[in-house]
């Protein structure tokens, strides 16, 4: 196995963009990565998306080929892929890309992700987003995707004592972070106050401790780590690729309150690293809901169970904390779009591994991204490092 | 859902039917063709029997934001049962105060109206899961 190297990215707004179609989207990033690497299309060999729901959000499917097409690389039958895994699809789409370049098959890989979720109303958007459950023995007993994460939040709360304040902590510190990202969705800081009198979503979560529906795109350019210098002064090395599934429905599980798929994927990416998690100075992970980010950080092993939200409380995870999580705002303040969101992380991580994150950017060597899929079912990490 | 999807599961929709494994004793629910535990050793041991319909509360969250077809109920309580037989299972909790559930509460399992296919279609029934009362 080879060395691979990200040489570029792009990223578009993140929001509900009434104007732009899935196709518009969908290429606007790649086309941005593509251009600032200085890449012709017959250097692309192959092109990954990442996609979670076209097929419900706009009745699309064959998401591949049909942004392989608007890339104007139709001509040129390209391989490519659309790879799905819910919440995890864009992580995913990174690490395909990655295996892709690593086993030598192919030299520059696109790696795209997209959604457009806003051409469907919020609660349809909320009926798509729970497919990533067990349909046939959660949703269709009354879970929706937000229910099963306040159950885990729920029991959280009554295994660790942890208090309500620790889980708007995650959302306060999110928008502070959104706040300073111009691509964001959210870009104003809320108080304590706001999350916790925010609408009821599903006890004890509200609007606030929810990641939006968002439309967006976010693409990155992958080359053998010996080819990189062609294209960029800075190139990013993947240091570790890894992926860890879960039984799809979160009743299964012994334990509700930490996911195993990140505890092995995370051991698997260290030793594939060969880092530990002290040594990780920014970390983009997964807060589809402000609980999520609480067991993610507890389980990447930045803190110990039943202390991730306290450590938030404390301003640990914030910029200028002992790990900066979610610099970007995360998926609750640069919003969600489903397949987009594992590729944005990766995107995130080489701005400021690059040191190209303006006010938000962090002193750090090495970045790490935590995507997840459904209740954590699928989870990728992937470990970038300055080349 | 399509008619036949729901039909295909109405055992244990209906009566709670699950499987323990012959080697290990391990619940499943529902029914699975191997156990997560004994993979290849539990082949062909799999035994079918209904759970006896009561268990605690794991775990549960009243539910504001709901799918259209609940929209008549919110909100209304989700929770995670841990059966007395060991399986966990996902249902609402119904003939109660949202204040009043919490973690550990007795409950048994009823069969209830779970949704309908539109004002033509057909009722879909299941469990739901009531207070136990001392």
């Amino acid at each position: 196995m080879r060395d691979v190297a990200v040489i570029n990215v792009g990223v578009t707004r993140f929001g509900e963009m009434w104007d732009e179609s899935f196709r518009a989207i969908g290429i606007e990033a790649g086309m941005q990565a593509i251009m600032d690497a200085g890449i012709a299309g017959d250097d692309i060999d192959a092109l990954y998306v990442g996609n979670m729901s076209a097929g419900r959000f706009i009745d699309q499917e064959h998401i591949g080929a049909l942004i392989a097409d608007y890339s104007g690389m139709a001509s040129a039958h390209i391989p490519a892929t659309r790879v799905e895994a819910a919440g995890a699809s864009g992580g995913l789409a990174f690490r395909q890309g990655f295996l892709a370049v690593a086993s030598g098959l192919h030299d520059i890989v696109v790696v795209g992700g997209a959604e457009k979720m806003t051409d469907v109303g919020d609660v349809q958007s909320n009926s798509i987003q729970a497919t990533a459950a067990d349909q046939e023995w959660e949703v269709t007993l009354g879970a929706t995707f937000a229910s099963l994460h306040a159950m885990i939040a729920k029991r959280y709360m009554y295994d660790f004592e942890a208090v309500r304040e620790e889980l708007a902590a995650v959302a306060v510190k999110n928008h502070r972070h959104g706040a300073m990202n111009p691509k964001a969705q959210f870009r104003r800081e809320i108080t304590m106050d706001t999350v916790l009198n925010a609408p009821k979503v599903a006890d004890p979560l509200g609007m606030f401790d929810c990641s939006p529906n968002s439309d967006g795109s976010a693409a990155v350019v992958l080359c053998s780590l010996e080819r990189a210098r062609e294209f960029t002064d800075t190139p990013v090395k993947v240091l570790a690729s890894s992926q860890a599934s879960d039984t799809l429905a979160l009743h299964h599980r012994n334990d509700i309150c930490t996911f195993a798929g990140t505890r092995v994927a995370a051991r698997r990416a260290y030793e594939m690293a060969g880092i530990g998690p002290q040594q990780v100075q920014v970390a983009e992970v997964h807060d589809n809901f402000s609980i999520s980010e609480i067991i993610a950080i507890e389980d990447l092993g930045f803190f110990d169970r039943g202390t991730g939200g306290k450590a938030t409380v404390d301003g640990q995870t914030a910029i200028g904390g002992n790990v900066a999580i979610n610099t970007s705002g995360g998926l609750k303040a640069r919003g969600d779009p489903v397949g987009a969101t594992g590729v944005a992380q990766i995107v995130e991580l080489v701005h400021q591994l690059r040191g190209e994150a303006d006010r938000r950017q962090v002193e750090a060597e090495v970045g790490l991204a935590q995507n997840v899929g459904g209740t954590g079912a699928t989870v990728v990490v992937n470990i970038l490092g300055v080349a | 859902m399509a008619a036949p999807r729901f039909w295909r599961e109405a055992p244990s929709r209906y009566n709670l039917v699950a499987t323990r494994c012959g080697n290990c004793g391990s619940v499943s629910f529902p029914p699975r063709s191997f156990c997560p535990k004994c993979h290849r050793k539990s082949v062909g041991r799999m035994e079918r029997f209904r759970l006896a319909g009561k268990g605690s509360v794991y775990t549960y969250s009243v539910v504001h934001e709901v799918p259209s077809e609940l929209d008549m109920q919110k909100p209304y309580v989700i929770a995670m049962i841990e059966m007395d037989e060991g399986a966990k299972l996902t249902a609402q909790v119904i003939d109660v105060d949202p204040k009043d559930v919490h973690i550990g509460m007795r409950v048994r399992a009823t069969l209830r109206r779970l949704g309908d296919e539109g004002p033509d279609g057909i009722i879909h029934y299941g469990y739901k899961f009531v207070p136990i009362l001392n």
